[in-house]
């Protein structure tokens, strides 16, 4: 049980800069999840918080103490591998025990925390199996049980459900989730998948190129993405972007002209001029869509049954409909949005923010 | 070989595997000429691999008589005797060609210039004449296993065995360890000039071990390694084909298991003994055999190290026996065989293994 606090933390490698100056604090008890496209620098930083990756510089604190220096071993830190790492000459019982022979841990001591933690993870009958004769899922939950009998400061996991299927996923994912709340530990969790995130998160930090995009409770991060990128990428199917001008700016509204589709009613943002290009931003489960009309064109339609995708063109809009719908490609509709769910990003791409304009 | 594997599917329900390896054939219907060529020729390797050996081991059953015979047998054979009644000890027995006994089978008593005096062995109180040049000599089938006893008795066979042994035991094991040490270093950590030591180890490869040999002998003899087995293993434990082997090896071993480890609290050495070495087994196995059969059958440089008898080993017994005047071949065969043994029993027992880390090793 701890905290860990990253201060200014860059990682180089010869000229390529892969994380650049990363500030985060993670509380005792947290479960943190670094999200991010592949390539984004996540991995890295979670190896370099566990001591496997040297930082070039920046302070990484664990507990309050500095552990830059320190070796992996001496961090106090257990990680669940991708490909889970499991020793394939041991039997899961020698897995879980080596790390404890390792640090001089009494044999008693060692047995009894394997059989909690087998308990625990049900892998009671298959402490005397070798990791190939274990399933995925097995495997899976021998790589988190030689987590747990470390006791460690803060667990990492490391994309540890990326080679289940998606079923088994399912389930794994609700397992952590519950571990997690009867370990009480710190975890911190590193996935491409921004579902994962949502569902486990009780922090997501938002990763690209070596930058922190955002950090925050999966829904504020839903909610109130910082940027186009984090509201790109959180929400599945993900955040439609249409090309906006501003074509008055007051008080009490924004009028813009979407770019193929019509003019669009947005709330009031700060500085805005006539003229200004922006990015609209809406999701596919608040956008309206009323048959007839003009402004988009039905392309395809995807019924899910419990729910239905409608693709559009221009620009490629995909709305979710509740429930089934008769629409069919090739039917002109006209578009709706609520102007509260409406997201607004300026050129650099960063969001416009509602509130700041109400209290001003 | 290749025809096995391109073999068109032989329906031969309740055949065994091997019967239908063997009976298979590229051409679909019957045998293609390349089926003839391929047989020919895995007919001509084996008997030129097998016939000198067969040879060996036959002549190795035959008395100092039966090796000089002219023309020489297959089979191992010895002048017939017979025990005659009434008189003491056996006697060469003759097959008369002419004269008024000619196709009996006679016993020689005395000879008398060129008479012999013969008895019949169904009547031995008679006793028959026969001029030398009527005769021959009747041979039987007969194993000279006294070679044998002969070897390990009148000889040091067990001292020459013992210093072969431990060499090749203790060398493969100091081979296995440096070997697999320098490789986990090669494979495993990030170092500057990492490539260069590779390809410095590689190279020696290159240099043939003859043109080395009198600076390894100065060597060996400033540190006082002459006429001792030390003096042996120590020169040949660092191999670059081992080296090479277990590298290429271990670079398949995951480095996330390193990392697993290292998060284990396992320090670089336990890393090593504990994952790396269990896992590079099957890599330590063919290094294991091959070592063996360098350090079993190594000759050179044994030869230029050990000059005293009690330090040889069985390749330099084998070398000191034809050295003398006299060469008593049938001792010489028969230890000659029982120095092959070993080494053809380990090839028996690990046979597998040795294909498969030829082919996987791509060395000789």
């Amino acid at each position: 049980m701890a905290n860990l606090t990253l201060h200014d933390v860059r990682k180089r490698f010869d000229d390529v800069h892969v994380i650049h100056g990363v500030d985060l604090e993670v509380r005792d008890g947290e479960f943190v999840v670094f999200v991010g496209p592949s390539g984004c620098g996540k991995s890295t930083l979670l190896r370099m918080i566990c001591g496997l990756e040297a930082t070039t510089s920046g302070d990484i604190h664990i507990d309050g103490r500095r552990v830059n220096d320190l070796p992996a071993a001496q961090r106090g830190l257990a990680m669940v591998f991708q490909s889970y790492a499991l020793y394939p000459h041991m039997t899961v019982r020698q897995n879980m025990a080596f790390g404890l022979e390792n640090i001089g841990t009494p044999r008693n001591e060692i047995d009894a925390r394997i059989g909690e933690a087998a308990r625990m993870l049900r892998l009671d009958q298959l402490l005397t199996r070798r990791p190939t004769q274990l399933s995925g899922g097995q495997r899976q939950r021998v790589a988190i049980g030689r987590a747990i009998v470390r006791e460690p400061k803060i667990f990492l996991f490391d994309e540890p459900l990326s080679n289940l299927d998606a079923e088994l996923r399912v389930s794994m994912r609700a397992e952590l989730a519950q571990l997690h709340r009867r370990l009480e530990a710190t975890m911190i969790y590193v996935t491409h998948d921004q579902v994962e995130a949502m569902t486990m998160a009780d922090k997501i930090v938002v990763l690209q190129s070596g930058r922190v995009e955002q950090v925050g409770p999966p829904l504020e991060l839903y909610n109130s993405p910082a940027n186009r990128f984090v509201a790109g990428f959180i929400g599945s199917p993900r955040m439609n972007f249409l090309p906006a001008r501003v074509v008055t700016a007051t008080q009490d509204a924004t009028l813009l002209e979407l770019e193929d589709i019509g003019p669009v009613t947005a709330p009031p943002r700060a500085g805005l001029r006539s003229g200004d290009q922006l990015t609209l931003g809406i999701r596919p489960e608040h956008l309206e869509i009323v048959p007839g009309g003009t402004g988009a064109t039905v392309q395809a339609v995807e019924q899910l049954g419990g729910l239905s995708y409608v693709r559009l063109s221009p620009h490629d809009i995909v709305a979710q409909i509740h429930g089934q719908t008769r629409l069919a490609p090739g039917d002109a509709v006209s578009l709706r949005m609520a102007p509260d769910l409406v997201h607004l990003f300026d050129a650099e791409g960063i969001a416009l923010p509602a509130a700041l304009l109400i209290a001003a | 070989m290749a025809d096995a594997t391109e073999a068109s599917a032989v329906p031969a329900r309740g055949m065994s595997r091997a019967a239908i390896f063997v009976a298979a054939t590229r051409g679909r219907h019957g045998a293609d000429w390349t089926d003839w060529a391929s047989y020919v020729y895995l007919v001509f390797g084996t008997l030129l691999m097998f016939v000198p050996v067969a040879w060996l081991a036959l002549s190795s059953l035959k008395t100092q008589a039966g090796l000089d015979q002219m023309p020489p047998t297959v089979l191992p054979y010895e002048p017939a005797r017979a025990a005659l009644p009434g008189r003491p000890g056996e006697f060469p027995l003759f097959r008369v060609t002419k004269g008024d006994h000619a196709g009996q089978e006679l016993a020689e008593v005395r000879r008398i210039g060129l008479q012999a005096q013969m008895v019949d062995p169904a009547a031995p109180a008679a006793v028959i004449r026969v001029p030398v040049s009527d005769r021959e000599p009747v041979m039987r089938l007969h194993a000279a296993w006294d070679n044998y006893s002969a070897v390990v008795s009148r000889f040091d066979f067990l001292l020459y065995f013992w210093n072969s042994l431990f060499i090749t035991v203790v060398a493969t094991v100091i081979t296995l360890l440096f070997n697999a040490m320098a490789a986990f270093a090669l494979s495993k950590y990030n170092f500057r000039g990492r490539g260069t030591v590779f390809a410095l180890i590689l190279a020696t490869l290159m240099v043939p071990p003859t043109i080395i040999l009198v600076p390894n002998y100065l060597i060996a003899s400033q540190l006082g390694l002459v006429n001792s087995l030390w003096g042996v293993i120590w020169p040949g434990v660092a191999t670059p084909t081992g080296v090479f082997l277990l590298r290429q090896y271990m670079l398949t071993i995951p480095d996330e298991l390193l990392d697993a480890a290292r998060m284990d609290n396992a320090s670089e050495w336990r890393l090593f003994w504990r994952i790396m070495l269990p896992l590079s087994a099957p890599a330590l196995a063919v290094l294991a055999i091959f070592s063996v059969m360098w350090r079993w059958n190594e000759f050179l440089w044994p030869l230029v190290v050990l000059s005293r008898s009690e330090n040889f080993t069985l390749q330099l017994a084998l070398n000191s026996f034809q050295g003398e005047l006299t060469t008593s071949w049938n001792l010489l065969l028969a230890m000659t065989v029982l120095t092959l043994l070993p080494i053809t029993l380990i090839f028996l027992v690990l046979q597998r293994h040795i294909t498969q880390g030829i082919a996987s090793a791509g060395v000789k």
